[in-house]
């Protein structure tokens, strides 16, 4: 099977294309074919992770190329995978949670008339999210980078009858392609010092040989492509508003896998960050703001969506941070992202479930005491909860701890400012399933808060158990080991407190989060309408619009260009026209050739046939005489 | 012989279809005539295709007569690797607009059958052009492509195409009369040093002296530049595209168009590579400037076949760019982008002509929420648009990328600045998309019809083409890499060896990276 992992990518390829294509005929049988091919690929790559698993360590990576994919002079990319550790991972990650919601989605979109189009779109998706992972050359992985921008635009734009559905779309596939702006000139810079973009060379050749300027500057680059897929700040801003699209697609691609993309980025690119700590830091520095920035968002939306949209941003944050911490990170970067992806999928799918059962309203203040109506999606959520915040034993425990000990490892600043983001998660966390789940309804008479199907129920189930028991894959230091052939041993820095306080005091944090939520959210009633922005603290408004981040793109880039645009618009028919056509005015005025467009046009064709000829045979004269 | 076969099958076709009757009830047999014909030029022109032996390179099948003998005119015909790809690109996008224009509406008293012939007339004379290997039977060709394209929007456009019309053919006149500037020009020379010649051939190891070397290439370089169409001569395109039919727009800016930037890699590199040169800094601002500028007025547009027109000003830009850096890579993805901008404009202008046809305006604030009465129409849409703003798996992608990836070898801050289209490309293609064919159903559009089989069978081939070269462009490499090579090595310039080369076989490092070794056999696992 390890000489066809490609065909994970086949699969759902074929069946998202030959869903689209297919007939109304098609409606019937559609969301089940997709569903299958998504499990097809989950098999073949849970296989082929066994076989890996059962070779020698220094043995597991397998490679090959599939075909030349573009050979010309110096310019040559091979469509080539690489099934290694590290895509192994991204690989079961992908295909199990993106199959789970497949299923969920089966139940979910039921009702939706373009159901087939859907499951269309969300194979799509996965075949080309598993290119990225697979790639083993950047230009193949950029393929599969700009490929789940696809996807990402055509299922946020799902509901396109929606203006703010079609608006947020775009605006999600521009921000990224301002990223992606860095990621091309990341490959061409590749090419015009190494002359070749593939993966392991590239890497091999900074580490090795290329001077730390041309490190630094790859290592930039490929952040700025990270910041956009990964929605960290300065191009954060698209996160919150592809919460438009049907919940299933935020819990697959905006949250468990695709806004991760900018992180396997870094790590897989390790040979070039660990050559330059210029990016590196870099990296840590935009991984620490978004975290900040992404939990005081989640702390003061009532959106259930986008409450759970920020909290994805501060969560990348974290991830982030921990690559840019080198090897002492790049391992616990890959846990924390895979336990995140179960629990945040677990969560998101969790308040699709809750707006399925309250008339698809995502305001938390019209909820409450969900906890009786839907006893399934409380306890399931609930356990998400518990492994986001870090209660101990659940998998977010292990992974948030590992990364805020490395951060200490780094830095006391940076290790504090990541031990205060741990507090802050407990606190919007506590206050979302407070306002949702624990507190006095609030909901009108008129909505019925009904359990979701079992279709629905089910994989919420196995991603909470996956939330509650992810946190095995550190047991005796596995991921580590595991990853090890790819990011290389992950060093432990010395602390002054030992790996047991350490958690003790994330702990502590974490209980004083969920205490002061608590008593805020409790002590009195939860009005049914927001307060409104002139009653609330500066930070809470900051909050509520998202730090900003569209005014500032507003003022800095929007603007301007839509100004820039309309004089340019303006100038072009008036200055750059009208200087051509004044031209051939005055040509007009003193001779017969060129008359004004109204007279004679036929005319001056002719005539200047004629005057062409004219020259023809001067010019013979003029060389025959000489 | 071959190519002047290939060359007078549409034309054949022209006489065949003018000389049928121009009632209604004939008009189903010309046009089905007309297709015909353009379908056996396709047959052949794949013929060639299978001839050309690809491994030689070089001018193939060539045929060479006397013509004019004391100008030293031949009529000689041959294609090499870049020809090639555009006489197929002609060829594979005539029979999809002839078949795309089946139901045009023309002003009264228009017959078809003047319609179809000026179309295959046209389809003629761009083989010629592509074949010409004698400068004055280029030159004559050259010029000749006017007058089919001055009737098609003069005579069958919208409203305002008499004036369109004009402005195109004074615009391309000017820079025909510049050219025949040169063309004398080469007489001349040519005569003084021995006998006087146009054939390709002899012309490309011309030794002219500096001056006279740029004085030429500035007339030929006039003449593209209006053509192709580069900043700030681009003017005429969007009022010629906004008023012609969409066919017509297809034939003008897939195909015509391309001559400028084919004649550019033929003539002015091949006759003048000092000149051009001397040029290319001037050159490569120029396209850079086409590119963002291209871009920004196509974001402006309201009318949907002018922004159709600008984004193809940004993306000959590109072409021009990667044609003026002289790198293998950029000039192989110049050629390749040709053929693919061919494919990609010709989906979008075919589409959103049909939107237009339906409509009855073209303007995008009269649409909105198409998408709900029309999925397949706004489906092809948007793949033509996203192949527009060069989505990767799509063909534009790799012929842009190349373009930039060669730039960048020789100049930094021009790749950048182009990179730098590729957001504004997003912006003007996801823009135009959203106020057509997303929001609400737009209740003079409630009844607007989805595509006929026969509107999906036109546009299949060029969507099936899209995407097929996205992941597969090898083949059409493969074809133009030798020609590629040869311009690139006559100019001289090159791509510069990569500072750090990586070593793919035995390279020493550090970091965790995985030994080297492990690359060698990476065939097929173990």
């Amino acid at each position: 099977m390890l000489d066809l992992v490609w065909l994970v990518v086949v699969v759902p390829l074929v069946s998202g294309l030959g869903l689209l294509v297919w007939g109304k005929e098609g409606d019937r049988v559609g969301h089940l074919v997709g569903t299958v091919a998504s499990a097809v690929a989950f098999v073949i790559g849970l296989v082929a992770f066994v076989q890996l698993l059962g070779r020698p360590e220094d043995d597991r990576s397998v490679a090959g190329t599939l075909f030349t994919w573009i050979s010309s002079g110096p310019f040559h990319v091979d469509m080539a995978y690489r099934f290694d550790p590290l895509s192994a991972l991204f690989v079961l990650l992908v295909t199990g949670v993106g199959t789970l919601i497949h299923v969920y989605s089966i139940g979910y979109m039921a009702h939706d008339e373009r159901r087939r189009r859907f499951f269309a779109y969300l194979n799509l998706f996965v075949a080309a999210m598993l290119t990225l992972v697979l790639a083993d050359d950047y230009l193949v992985l950029f393929l599969g980078w700009e490929g789940v921008g696809l996807a990402s635009y055509l299922l946020i734009g799902f509901w396109q009858h929606k203006p703010s559905a079609a608006a947020a779309a775009k605006k999600a596939f521009v921000l990224n392609r301002v990223g992606d702006v860095g990621m091309a000139l990341a490959i061409m810079l590749m090419f015009a010092q190494l002359g070749t973009s593939s993966i392991q060379a590239v890497n091999a050749t900074v580490a090795g040989q290329a001077s730390e300027s041309v490190a630094t500057a790859l290592g930039l680059l490929l952040l700025l492509g990270a910041c956009g897929k990964s929605a960290q700040v300065p191009l954060q801003a698209w996160l919150l508003d592809a919460m438009e699209g049907p919940t299933p697609v935020s819990a697959l691609i905006h949250a468990a896998t695709m806004v991760t993309a900018g992180v396997y980025l870094v790590v897989r690119s390790n040979g070039i960050f660990d050559a330059a700590p210029v990016a590196q830091t870099a990296v840590v520095v935009v991984g620490l703001v978004t975290l900040l920035a992404g939990a005081g968002i989640g702390c003061t939306k009532d959106d259930i969506k986008k409450a759970l949209a920020g909290s994805t941003m501060s969560q990348i944050g974290y991830m982030m941070l921990a690559a840019g911490l080198g090897p002492a990170g790049y391992a616990f970067a890959i846990f924390h992202l895979v336990t995140h992806g179960f629990f945040k999928a677990n969560m998101f799918l969790g308040a699709g479930s809750v707006m399925h059962g309250m008339s698809d309203d995502v305001d938390m203040r019209h909820y409450g005491a969900l906890r009786r109506a839907m006893p399934v999606t409380f306890a399931t959520f609930g356990l998400g909860y518990l492994a986001i915040i870090g209660f101990p034993g659940f998998s977010g425990f292990f992974s948030k701890d590992r990364i805020i000990e490395a951060a200490f490892g780094e830095s006391f600043w940076v290790g504090l400012a990541a031990l205060l983001g741990a507090g802050v998660t407990a606190f919007y966390m506590t206050r979302l399933m407070v306002m949702t789940f624990t507190s006095p309804k609030r909901w009108l008479d008129d909505v019925h808060p009904h359990e979701s199907p079992r279709v629905m129920t089910v994989p919420l189930v196995v991603l909470a158990a996956l939330s509650v028991l992810g946190g095995v894959l550190v047991l005796g230091g596995w991921i580590e080991h595991w990853l090890e052939p790819v990011v290389g041993h992950t060093e432990h820095h010395e602390l002054a407190v030992p790996a047991w306080g350490m958690s003790i005091i994330v702990t502590a944090v974490v209980a004083v989060g969920v205490a002061l939520a608590w008593s805020t959210y409790t002590r009195s009633p939860i009005a049914g309408t927001a307060p409104a922005d002139a009653d609330v603290s500066v930070l809470t408004r900051a909050g509520r619009h998202e730090l900003y981040g569209n005014a500032v793109n507003d003022t800095l880039v929007v603007r301007p260009t839509r100004h820039l645009t309309r004089v340019l618009v303006f100038l072009d028919a008036r200055l750059v026209d009208g200087l051509v056509r004044g031209l051939a005015d005055r040509l007009g005025d003193t001779s017969q050739f060129l008359r004004t467009p109204q007279t004679g046009y036929v005319r001056s064709y002719a005539l200047s046939i004629l005057v062409g000829s004219l020259v023809v045979v001067l010019a013979l004269l003029a060389v025959t005489l000489a | 012989m071959i190519l002047s076969v290939l060359a007078a099958t549409p034309l054949v076709g022209a006489l065949v279809v003018t000389l049928m009757p121009r009632t209604a009830a004939a008009a189903r047999t010309v046009k089905v005539v007309a297709l015909a014909a353009s379908l056996v030029a396709l047959a052949l022109a794949l013929y060639v295709t299978a001839r050309f032996d690809v491994a030689a390179g070089g001018y193939q099948l060539t045929e060479q007569h006397e013509w004019i003998g004391p100008l030293g005119v031949h009529y000689a015909l041959g294609v090499n690797g870049i020809g090639l790809t555009l006489v197929l690109l002609t060829t594979v996008l005539v029979p999809i607009v002839l078949l795309a224009a089946w139901a045009d509406r023309l002003p009264a008293a228009r017959s078809v059958n003047s319609y179809l012939a000026w179309m295959l007339v046209l389809e003629a004379l761009a083989i010629g052009v592509f074949c010409a290997t004698d400068a004055f039977l280029f030159y004559v060709l050259f010029e000749a492509t006017l007058i089919p394209i001055y009737f098609l929007i003069g005579s069958y456009g919208g409203a305002g195409r008499t004036y369109a019309a004009v402005k195109f053919l004074i615009y391309n006149l000017v820079g025909g009369l510049l050219m025949l500037a040169s063309i004398v020009g080469l007489y001349v020379v040519t005569a003084r040093a021995g006998d006087p010649t146009y054939l390709l051939s002899d012309l490309s190891g011309l030794d002219v002296g500096t001056t006279t070397e740029r004085l030429l290439f500035l007339g030929f370089m006039a003449a593209f530049a209006i053509k192709a169409p580069l900043f700030p001569f681009h003017t005429w395109l969007p009022d010629a595209a906004g008023t012609a039919t969409p066919a017509t727009s297809v034939l003008m800016v897939s195909i015509i168009d391309k001559v400028g930037t084919f004649g550019m890699l033929r003539w002015c590199l091949e006759l003048f590579p000092g000149a051009s040169e001397w040029a290319s800094p001037v050159v490569i601002m120029l396209a850079v400037v086409s590119i963002l500028y291209g871009a920004l007025l196509a974001i402006g547009q309201d009318d949907v076949r002018r922004l159709v027109a600008f984004t193809s000003v940004s993306h000959f830009g590109f072409i021009i760019l990667g044609i003026f850096t002289f790198t293998h890579t950029a000039t192989a993805g110049s050629t390749l982008y040709m053929f693919n901008h061919g494919l990609s404009t010709a989906a979008l202008f075919l589409v959103t002509g049909m939107m237009v046809a339906r409509r009855g305006s073209a303007s995008i604030s009269d649409f909105g929420g198409v998408q709900k009465v029309a999925p397949v129409l706004s489906g092809i849409l948007l793949l033509a648009g996203l192949s527009s703003l060069s989505l990767p798996g799509l063909a534009p992608f790799v012929s842009e990328f190349m373009v930039l990836a060669g730039t960048f070898t020789r100049s930094v801050p021009a790749a950048v600045l182009a990179t730098l289209g590729i957001v504004l490309a997003a912006l003007y293609i996801l823009i135009m998309y959203q106020r057509t064919m997303t929001g609400p159903l737009q209740p003079e559009v409630e009844h607007l019809r989805d595509l006929d089989h026969r509107e999906v069978a036109a546009l299949a081939p060029a969507v099936v083409l899209i995407v097929g070269l996205g992941f597969f462009p090898q083949p059409l490499l493969d074809l133009v890499n030798p020609a590629v090579d040869e311009v690139v090595s006559h100019v001289g310039v090159g791509d510069p060896a990569p500072r750090t080369p990586a070593d793919l076989d035995g390279i020493s490092f550090s970091g965790s990276y995985a030994p080297m070794s492990e690359l060698t056999d990476t065939e097929g696992g173990h």
